[in-house]
């Protein structure tokens, strides 16, 4: 269920206590090797994450070595986080969605050589798989700004970022002529950025 | 608008492959507009996660909490610059014989921007992955090359599954800047990119690109975000031995 917030005519109320932890503050502790600070981040990422690594490799136990892999290498390269280039979480799915990618370009390339290893690990429905994103209501503002896009935009965008595939076997999948899909991946999400009014 | 900026969105979606990905980030190493373009459009990209969110089981976090344990964070960047927006400079040939010496300071190459490297917590539960397969086909041969210093890399090649590894150990960084870059020597072509190394001493990574038809691999050290062809002699090359 989606939870209704009334939104008055300036910023949001926020209840006391119920503000979430900086990320980029925890980033940084983390930089310094604090363990406790990490531990508050993966609480406040770990389903942002987790759900983005499920999305693209889509087999759960894959997924879950993606997410180890992923959050490591967060807390490896921590100190290389600048809050001057972007958000904390944009910069901890960047690092995800990079894993993923390369967790199922590498399967893919393996699987040329042995299908039947692939197809055996590709056994989940993403759609079971999201209901906890269904009450978040940056979930409901995110489906809004996608049904702005144009038809062929939203599809080109969501094979690129939930399939992982590159603009040149979108291209092929939708049909378009080769170099276009490219061209409909970044009009998509530049139009979802101006519906959304994200900054960088 | 050139074609090169036209990639901005598929390259902040990981929607491009390693050639690409190399040339546009030697363009952004240019190009601010572009860099401020593919920063805004990974926050875009970031905020579809939201429709997704999965908590994972709980027993992730035991796991991810005990796997940091034993990894120490990289100290902070110093300089001013990142590998994104580093200049990209000219190698300079003269240099070759400083970077064999500093081929013991150097490398970690990658393939197909996989990543292969061990962690901890995999344990032999796991599948093969794509350069295990390689690893321990029948038909595998290996070169290996001593660096002086120490590093070491051997290539590891089976024609059965089309493809090349590469294990590196006790690899030093490449020069400031710079990178390792993979290459296989396709006949009729020369020298095809076989994707960038990710910094790292030991790793194991699997080259792109169709190794059953090449006659050899070869490690130069190349300009950030790497190049579509080499520009500097190779520190190491590595014979297939499939004769002349």
């Amino acid at each position: 269920m989606d939870q209704i917030q009334p939104l008055g005519g300036g910023a949001p109320f926020r209840a006391k206590g119920a503000s979430p932890p900086d990320l980029a503050d925890l980033l940084r502790q983390a930089g310094r090797a604090d363990e406790a600070a990490f531990a508050r981040l993966y609480d406040a990422t770990a389903a942002r994450v987790h759900g983005l690594a499920l999305r693209v490799v889509r087999d759960p136990a894959q997924a879950e070595e993606v997410t180890q892999e992923a959050f490591l290498e967060i807390w490896r390269t921590a100190s290389r986080f600048d809050p001057d280039r972007g958000s904390a979480l944009s910069w901890l799915l960047t690092i995800t969605h990079r894993t993923a990618v390369d967790r199922v370009r590498s399967a893919e390339a393996s699987s040329r050589r042995d299908t039947s290893y692939h197809q055996q690990h590709q056994s989940v429905d993403h759609d079971t798989t999201s209901e906890a994103a269904q009450a978040s209501l940056e979930a409901h503002r995110v489906r809004s700004a996608m049904a702005t896009l144009t038809e062929v935009q939203r599809e080109a965008v969501g094979l690129a970022y939930f399939g992982g595939y590159t603009h040149t076997e979108v291209a092929k999948m939708l049909d378009l002529p080769v170099g276009t899909a490219k061209t409909r991946i970044r009009d998509g999400l530049i139009r979802l950025r101006d519906t959304m009014g994200v900054g960088a | 608008m050139n074609e090169i900026h036209a990639l901005s969105g598929a390259y902040a979606v990981d929607a491009v492959d390693d050639i690409e990905r190399a040339a546009f980030e030697r363009h952004l190493a240019e190009c601010a507009e572009c860099r401020d373009e593919v920063a805004s459009l990974r926050e875009t990209a970031a905020t579809l996660a939201e429709t997704t969110a999965t908590q994972p089981p709980a027993e992730l976090r035991a796991r991810v909490l005990g796997g940091i344990a034993s990894v120490r964070p990289l100290p902070p960047q110093v300089s001013a610059s990142t590998p994104a927006a580093a200049p990209a400079s000219t190698p300079s040939r003269y240099h070759r014989v400083r970077l064999l010496v500093a081929a013991a300071a150097a490398v970690v190459l990658v393939g197909a921007g996989a990543l292969a490297w061990q962690q901890p917590w995999d344990d032999a539960a796991q599948p093969p992955s794509a350069t295990e397969q390689v690893l321990e086909a029948p038909d595998a041969q290996s070169t290996t090359l001593e660096f002086p210093g120490g590093a070491s890399a051997t290539v590891t090649h089976s024609d059965d599954l089309d493809q090349a590894v590469i294990k590196t150990e006790d690899m030093p960084p490449p020069p400031e800047g710079k990178v390792y870059q993979l290459w296989l020597d396709q006949p009729g072509k020369g020298m095809v990119s076989a994707g960038v190394m990710p910094v790292k001493e030991d790793q194991t990574v699997l080259l792109s690109g169709d190794a059953a038809t090449a006659t050899g691999a070869g490690i130069t050290v190349e300009p950030a975000g790497g190049s579509t062809a080499p520009t500097s002699e190779p520190i190491a090359l590595f014979d297939f031995g499939r004769g002349a």
